[in-house]
């Protein structure tokens, strides 16, 4: 298939392979933000192809695994409401609240429905005018565009049936506070590519001097990632701490004005808590005052419930590249995929999911 | 205090399937993966106990006298009901069919229960009949008995097909995991994933290129054409939810041997793939209706390879993998990139990613 199986070339692979231990001198750890990065390098086990110096430390990127259990809850609140259509992407509905998942509220008899564009839900709200239709809208940077646009589309159609649960996060924020605790000792990080798509890299180069941390935006193919890796290695070993892009094909500099236009009309920075993570200061978006009346969280009651951390679950320390998947006492054993201990089982973005369908019990 | 009727179906078992996962029947549940399969192995398997059934083929294998029959059962409750490449009533003839030739049987009889939805179309009911009878005449099987029932609007969903067939087996065929063995050589009739993104881009909306269509055909033909020519098939299973990758954990887990499979030899149409690639599944576990997977010994595998290819549901047939010694009940694949990894079974069915 045309542009990518050119990125899964084998031969080429194996050229990358060899030259970064022809350069690499000494041990470091690397962070791939992003989950479907981590997915990549477990499906094709890129870790055959790396020098054993290197230590991929898998990131917070995944996002439905760190959307707060709050959240959850709520939707899950909402969906069991006779007037309301709870509508999220397929991923989310597998994700854990305190007591249950969005699949279970609708074997409850919740109203639960998936969609492949947030633009779905508001179709949905204009086939159902006499029903509350509630977006719950997750995800970072590469959804918040297309997210906004539904907001705004449904504010053309004039609909008064339209909500969002807005639990959107930010990349550059949670990066800033994983370097800035020093809990995690990264040699070089490896950008999630369609963030920096949507976003450009001018964020990056403000981390990268901040913290003296050579940056690469990184795409999600073999190659991709194979070649990324070879740059942050050649700027680790020359001791430089640029901001490069190997995922040039898509992003540039500057990003996509269009999208950070609609991103910037429609939301606006919040502090928000990562699940397992905790607060970070203006790490999330919400819906700007203009849009308030298609907020959720402002138009409907909730009650006052106490979230439930479920135990036995060290998805936190792996959300911040901590502890990897495996040295969990939980891994494979409680939690599975079947019932999940913690979100980064669930999502196809987790790392203990990857772990769990690519890596388990290979001799 | 219990009133009579709630002893007599106090039989002193307690329900199986672990009530920590879930107190409910999920969509999960019949979504072909690991769910579906505790149900099955936990639930049905131990309250219908008998011989036939606890083998999980996909038909019971019953030595009546001297005359082997096969005997199955499937419900077809698929959304969109017309889709491009067949509609609920081929699909419902011919995975009954499959799932008879996979046993090594000659299909012969097939019952039809349909259950309807008040208010659905006649006409298109008919469309439906006529399919059903299209697909019968092309595998040679009769639709002998059948049962219609009708439920109140909103308790069904248009229309939702039950068949059953029964299949002769000759007295030569013994299709069975237990006999396969390490350097068994596993070969599929053609490309996958078909069926499954077909649905789903009707379901959907979403268009493609060029249209994809339904694989949804009869596998009889082809089966018995490889029987003839071979005494050495193992075994046979046709592919449907749950895709390639749950048909192989499958067979590696009840033949107690590991499976190797590559990559690159698994035949995936260019559409299919870009399907699958923006919605973030893997082909291996989308589900196809007229795939099947032949486990047959080395020295024979050249020769079924070519009857298959000779077969108008085989011209794409491939050998894509072995059973080996190693990693028993174990999938691994050799991926296109020259890695090897796990190919493990899925919970549930695959949901599209996020972003």
């Amino acid at each position: 298939m045309k542009y990518i199986d050119e990125y899964r070339n084998k031969e080429l692979i194996r050229i990358i392979s060899d030259k970064i231990r022809s350069v690499l001198t000494k041990q470091i750890s690397i962070m791939e933000i992003c989950g479907g990065q981590t997915h990549t390098i477990l499906k094709y086990n890129l870790e055959e192809f790396l020098p054993a110096k290197i230590n991929l430390i898998h990131g917070p990127g995944c996002p439905v695994c760190v959307t707060p259990i709050d959240y959850i809850d709520k939707a899950i609140e909402l969906s069991m409401k006779d007037d309301v259509i709870l509508v999220s992407f397929g991923d989310m509905l597998r994700v854990p609240g305190s007591e249950k998942d969005l699949l279970s509220a609708r074997a409850n008899g919740g109203n639960v429905r998936m969609v492949y564009s947030p633009l779905d839900s508001v179709k949905i709200a204009s086939e159902n005018p006499d029903t509350k239709v509630v977006f719950f809208a997750v995800g970072f940077e590469t959804t918040a565009p297309a997210n906004a646009r539904a907001v705004i589309e449904a504010d053309r159609l004039g609909l008064i049936n339209y909500y969002m649960l807005c639990s959107h996060m930010l990349v550059p924020p949670a990066i800033e506070a994983l370097m800035s605790n020093n809990k995690v000792k990264l040699d070089g990080l490896l950008a999630a590519g369609h963030v920096c798509t949507v976003m450009g890299l001018r964020e990056y180069e403000l981390l990268s001097e901040k913290f003296k941390m050579p940056v690469v935006a990184m795409g999600f193919e073999p190659l991709d990632i194979m070649n990324a890796i070879y740059m942050v290695v050649n700027q680790i070993e020359e001791n430089r701490f640029d901001v490069e892009n190997q995922y040039s094909r898509t992003v540039t500099r500057e990003g996509n004005a269009h999208a950070i236009e609609i991103i910037n009309k429609v939301f606006t920075k919040e502090d928000r808590e990562w699940r397992g993570i905790g607060v970070i200061k203006n790490s999330g978006l919400k819906l700007r005052n203009e849009y308030s009346k298609y907020d959720a969280l402002l138009n409907f009651d909730f009650e006052k419930k106490e979230t439930m951390v479920i135990g036995n679950c060290i998805a936190g320390e792996i959300l911040q590249g901590l502890n990897k998947p495996a040295q969990c006492s939980s891994f494979g054993k409680e939690c599975k995929p079947e019932h999940p201990l913690g979100a980064p089982m669930v999502s196809s973005e987790g790392a203990c999911a990857a772990y769990f369908r690519y890596k388990r019990s290979k001799n | 205090m219990k009133t009579e009727n709630e002893n007599n179906i106090n039989t002193g078992m307690s329900c199986p399937v672990p009530i920590r996962d879930y107190k409910q029947i999920l969509m999960a549940h019949g979504g072909g993966g690991s769910l579906s399969h505790q149900l099955i192995s936990e639930l049905f398997v131990k309250v219908f106990d008998n011989p036939a059934l606890n083998l999980q083929h996909d038909g019971a294998i019953l030595d009546i006298s001297s005359t082997k029959l096969a005997f199955t059962t499937d419900s077809y409750v698929i959304n969109p009901i017309f889709f491009p490449g067949g509609d609920i009533g081929s699909l419902a003839v011919n995975g009954t069919v499959n799932d008879l030739s996979v046993c090594g049987a000659k299909p012969l009889f097939i019952s039809a229960g349909f259950i309807i939805e008040e208010g659905f179309r006649i006409e298109e009911l008919w469309k439906i009949s006529l399919s059903m009878k299209q697909a019968a005449d092309d595998a040679g099987v009769q639709i002998v008995t059948g049962d219609t029932k009708v439920v109140e609007k909103g308790k069904g969903d248009k229309i939702f097909i039950n068949t059953a067939g029964i299949g002769i087996i000759d007295n030569d065929v013994n299709i069975s995991p237990l006999n396969c063995k390490p350097g068994d050589v596993i070969i599929i009739n053609g490309s996958i994933a078909e069926h499954g993104i077909a649905i789903l881009s009707k379901r959907e909306g979403f268009e493609f290129e060029s249209e994809i269509v339904s694989d949804c055909c009869p596998l009889n033909g082809l089966v018995q054409n490889i029987l003839t020519i071979s005494k050495n098939i193992r075994t046979m299973r046709d592919a449907t939810r749950g895709g390639v990758a749950t048909v192989l954990n499958e067979i590696a887990m009840s033949s107690n041997l590991g499976i190797v499979i590559e990559e690159n030899k698994i035949p995936v149409k260019d559409n299919v793939k870009s399907g699958c690639e923006i919605l973030g599944f893997d082909p291996l576990y989308v589900a196809n209706e007229g795939k099947v997977l032949i486990i047959v010994s080395t020295e024979d595998a050249e020769k079924v390879l070519q009857v298959m290819k000779n077969h108008p549901y085989g011209n794409d047939s491939a050998i894509i993998g072995n059973l080996v010694e190693e990693n028993p009940g174990m999938v691994v694949m050799k991926t296109i990139v020259g890695t090897t990894r796990v190919v493990d079974m899925l919970s549930g069915e695959q949901l599209p990613r996020i972003c």
